[in-house]
């Protein structure tokens, strides 16, 4: 760890006015992608081109924030060029990190841009120091972004066994399955965070109101059903609710957030480098609404980590825009395994 | 090409694993991979009693592999690793970057089915390090494979999952204890009361997802039994059956038999239908969602 150690808040940003809204109201460090499949949140509408990824580095560099390129799916063959050219852009305008995934791009990135910080995405599934170590030894790699799935007792022990800096997921929504080994959309819907960029996609969504209630499928399979007194959540595949010996219950976990507003004095004692909010397909009123939060909510941690504690309206302020209202600890939280 | 029979992704008692692989030391399979590659928790065999089995297969000529654990958290998984790695006899599958850090520039290893190499790129850097054989990871199709194939590395060799329930999902919740309203921690090992899963039903009944302790693997049964041919023309080694309950030895039987050509994949096709506990698919590798189904029009032609 270098000597002036800090807890960066990095932030999601989906558009340019989304990572204006991340700068401004704190964040230390904002992450994008370009508007295709070269990233894990390749959806319509969303994204950026290289315009406007310059002009957003402009932004935040002017103001003292830093920007990285996510670049996290794994190119197959016919796409190489496309996540070739995406790795030559970022390098050509001024991202102070990119985060990979794949190890054949990872060996580009470091052979033809030996100055591009390259951070490990949450998507290369790497759980275990030996794993950090693997992508520092053969590419040089600053930073890893852990899956979420360690509990925070893992975390520590993990972070004694590299000199890689960490970051964690603090907030938003919660992959239940290790990230980068994991193809239940794929097995769906043709299509997969590792290869497409995407998770259960919306051309995939089907709704349909019959006697039996709404009904939310993918591709045709029945995801989830809901009486009209229950809130329709986005069907998801791994927070529908499924039948397991004649009983009908989320199999594998129910709508919920991420939230580990409470872990905050562990993570600076631990030194985590970063910490990540999901979301890169919300709004920009989300962006400032969580990284306002969280600024807060790190500086006073800062200030007095022992007597640190969770303000209410903070939580408030989170449940507006979480996924089903609840929070969760996650895996960090040994029980939740 | 070759057969290979993958670990056993469940949790047996040691008398169905003694059984099993006395039976599979007189199939018809070229490579055995064994070993605990799905949770890290379970413990009726230890390495030793992995090396006896190894031992026993090899005797019988088989070329048998160690299998790395999928998920890698603590020190003491990462403890079990290089017991693996350094076992000094047998081949190993690293299923985790961990494992290849370990072997790396060490020993030949086989690239295990979950490190994500989907390009050539990848797929040559794997190579420099040591790899031998790599296992094409379960979503990949036919058409993406073939440039791989076209610039492989020389002397690799390539594997494909080719029969079984996919193992498409890991997490570090066990959905199995989760089912039990159990913490992972105090699990009871519930997971050896099914030793093929359960199956998750969708809420109008259809077979979905089979749960199995951290892993979700999918209700079908995947079977490129019938697309062989397009396996063999596409320079594919081996192919790889998943071990069931029940009739493995069957299954492999009739691969083999398909395989050298002694029955059609039509007839094959029709006589495993009577032992797979799911309808088959094979999605994946015609560049499909996995759960569909299409039925090669090279097995139509051969009946």
């Amino acid at each position: 760890m270098p000597p002036e150690y800090k807890l960066e808040l990095v932030c999601p940003a989906g558009s340019l006015p989304a990572l204006k809204v991340a700068v401004d109201n704190g964040a230390d460090s904002v992450y994008i992608g370009f508007r295709d499949d070269t990233n894990a949140r390749n959806f319509t509408g969303l994204n950026f081109d290289m315009d406007s990824a310059r002009a957003g580095v402009e932004y935040a560099h002017a103001k003292g924030a830093k920007v990285f390129l996510a670049l996290n799916t794994y190119p197959q063959a016919h796409g190489w060029e496309r996540w070739k050219r995406a790795i030559d852009g970022a390098a050509g305008n001024g991202m102070d990190a990119i985060i990979l995934a794949d190890p054949g791009l990872m060996q580009y990135a470091m052979k033809t841009h030996p100055q591009l910080h390259l951070h490990l995405s949450v998507q290369g599934s790497a759980t275990n120091y030996e794993a950090i170590n693997f992508y520092h030894e053969y590419f040089g790699i600053k930073r890893a972004v852990l899956p979420r799935v360690l509990s925070f007792a893992q975390v520590e022990e993990l972070s004694a066994g590299t000199p890689v800096e960490l970051e964690l997921f603090g907030f938003g929504g919660l992959c239940v399955m290790v990230e980068g080994r994991c193809s239940l959309s794929s097995y769906v819907t043709g299509e997969s965070p590792n290869n497409c960029g995407v998770c259960s996609p919306p051309k995939a969504v089907r709704w349909q109101k019959n006697a039996a209630g709404l009904e939310s499928r993918l591709n045709g399979v029945l995801i989830d059903r809901y009486a009209d007194n229950e809130n329709a959540g986005y069907p998801t595949l791994c927070k529908g609710r499924f039948e397991v010996e004649g009983e009908t219950y989320y199999t594998m976990e129910e709508p919920t957030s991420l939230n580990t507003l409470e872990l905050l004095p562990e993570l600076l004692r631990v030194k985590i480098r970063g910490l990540k909010i999901e979301g890169r397909q919300r709004s920009p009123a989300y962006v400032g609404q969580v990284t306002r939060v969280w600024r807060e909510a790190i500086d006073q941690c800062v200030k007095n980590p022992k007597g640190f504690s969770v303000k209410p309206a903070w939580t408030a302020e989170l449940s507006k825009v979480s996924e089903g209202q609840q929070h969760t600890l996650g895996a960090y939280h040994r029980p939740w395994k | 090409m070759k057969l290979a029979l993958g670990p056993s992704l469940y949790y047996w008692t040691r008398e169905k694993l003694r059984e099993f692989y006395e039976e599979i030391a007189a199939a018809p399979v070229d490579i055995v991979y064994l070993g605990e590659t799905v949770c890290s928790r379970r413990h009726i065999m230890r390495l030793q009693d992995w090396l006896e089995v190894a031992k026993m297969l090899a005797a019988a000529g088989k070329e048998v592999v160690l299998s790395t654990l999928t998920l890698i958290e603590s020190e003491s998984d990462l403890k079990s690793l290089r017991r693996i790695t350094e076992n000094g006899e047998f081949a190993v599958e690293a299923n985790d970057m961990g494992a290849v850090h370990l072997m790396a520039n060490r020993l030949p290893f086989i690239a295990g089915p979950c490190l994500n190499i989907y390009n050539p790129q990848t797929l040559h850097l794997i190579a420099s390090l040591g790899a031998r054989r790599w296992v094409m990871p379960v979503e990949m199709s036919h058409k993406a494979l073939l440039p791989l194939q076209q610039s492989r590395p020389t002397g690799m060799e390539t594997e494909v999952f080719s029969y079984g329930r996919l193992p498409l999902a890991f997490s570090s919740r066990c959905f199995t204890a989760r089912f039990h309203n159990l913490p992972k921690d105090d699990c009871r090992f519930l997971c050896i009361d099914d030793p093929d899963g359960k199956t998750m039903h969708t809420r109008e009944g259809k077979p979905f997802l089979v749960i199995n302790g951290i892993q979700t693997q999918s209700a079908l049964m995947y079977n490129l039994l019938g697309d062989m041919d397009s396996l063999r023309n596409g320079g594919v080694n081996v192919m790889r059956i998943s071990p069931q309950s029940k009739h493995t030895a069957e299954i492999v039987r009739l691969f083999r038999d398909c395989m050298e050509q002694r029955i059609s994949p039509e007839i094959a096709m029709r006589q495993m239908a009577q032992v797979m506990p799911e309808a088959a698919c094979n999605g994946y590798w015609h560049g499909n969602p996995g759960m569909g189904q299409k039925v090669s029009t090279c097995a139509m032609q051969q009946e």
